[in-house]
């Protein structure tokens, strides 16, 4: 059974509370289609759950597949250092079909950021390493594709609909 | 039903072809560590998913001096279709006539499906299994075990 070897720190993008009994990871890649269908899916469950589940997001962009994914993940990781990760996260999953620098900048400026500091910061590359060390960490926890699933550490090996994911956070939950 | 084989046994040696033209033996890569990835076959979701992720990070193999090679009952022409569609960077072969037949020396044939397991092998460069495991059909493995046993290895 694969486990999370990295764990949960105050450098991750999270939602929810931190002492909550569950922490739900995701290993997310925005420009892959499963994972753009997995969004609303992991809204809806930490709607359920409310303060009973920490998210947790993470990179992981499968560059060779996904030549937009790498920009994206910058994207966001731009819009963090200014306070508008899951802002910036949810509106690139949104948004998935029309990636790329124009749309950067038109969501920079919808939230409010310097769109020409996001420029700069893609073009100096200064989020590369912690995304790269973010992938890495993944595929050392046994990150397969994705989206891939962390559920109290454990690897979520099943389907991720919203019934299948519910389910094994419940179950994650009555052992805890 | 046979047993993968375990660390410690001498890899089968083999030859097959890797494109419609050209063929790869194990013991050509004699000298470096070799990652063998059977899987049940092209195109299906999870396999896919499986060699996409080996594809990303083969650098990290690299840094091993390993060679990654994929296999499955696939013909040639098929592997060549999904190579090129997916962008792999690595070799696909195929052990297709007689069908199977090196999955079966490495214990990883399922008879009833026709096609093989989904198991990984780490070679060292002395051509010995130092690593073998064999994932439920259905679970995408990962990459983890492999570079676990690639840091494992004798320097």
């Amino acid at each position: 059974m694969a486990t999370l070897r990295t764990p949960v720190d105050p450098h991750d993008h999270t939602q929810g509370d931190p002492n909550a009994p569950c922490t739900l990871v995701e290993y997310g890649d925005y420009q892959c289609l499963h994972c753009a269908r997995a969004y609303p899916i992991v809204k809806r469950a930490q709607e359920h759950f409310g303060d009973r589940l920490l998210f947790v997001y993470r990179n992981f962009p499968l560059t060779r597949s996904h030549p937009l994914a790498e920009s994206a993940a910058e994207a966001a990781e731009f819009a963090a250092t200014q306070g508008k990760f899951w802002e910036m996260h949810d509106l690139l999953f949104e948004n998935q079909d029309r990636l790329g620098p124009d749309l950067y900048q038109q969501l920079a400026t919808q939230l409010g950021l310097d769109p020409a500091a996001l420029v700069d910061a893609l073009d100096s590359g200064q989020f590369l390493d912690h995304i790269r060390a973010e992938f890495m960490g993944g595929v050392r926890s046994g990150v397969n594709g994705t989206p891939t699933f962390f559920i109290n550490g454990e690897r979520h090996d099943g389907p991720f609909d919203y019934p299948a994911l519910v389910g094994a956070i419940n179950a994650a939950l009555a052992n805890s | 039903m046979p047993e993968i084989l375990p660390a410690g046994t001498p890899a089968p040696d083999f030859t097959l072809p890797v494109t419609p033209d050209q063929k790869l033996s194990l013991s050509d890569l004699r000298g470096k560590p070799v990652i063998l990835a059977f899987y049940p076959a092209d195109w299906s979701p999870v396999c896919g998913d499986q060699m996409g992720v080996y594809n990303e990070i083969l650098p990290e193999f690299q840094k091993h001096g390993a060679e990654l090679i994929g296999i499955s009952v696939d013909g040639p022409w098929c592997h060549d279709a999904f190579a090129q569609d997916r962008g792999f960077h690595f070799p696909l072969l195929a052990d297709f006539e007689p069908k199977g037949a090196v999955a079966r020396r490495y214990g990883v044939y399922r008879d009833g499906d026709g096609i093989s397991e989904r198991a990984l092998f780490v070679i060292d460069k002395d051509g010995k299994i130092a690593w073998s495991y064999l994932s439920p059909i259905a679970v995408n493995p990962g990459a983890d075990g492999i570079l676990d046993a690639l840091e494992n290895l004798p320097k």
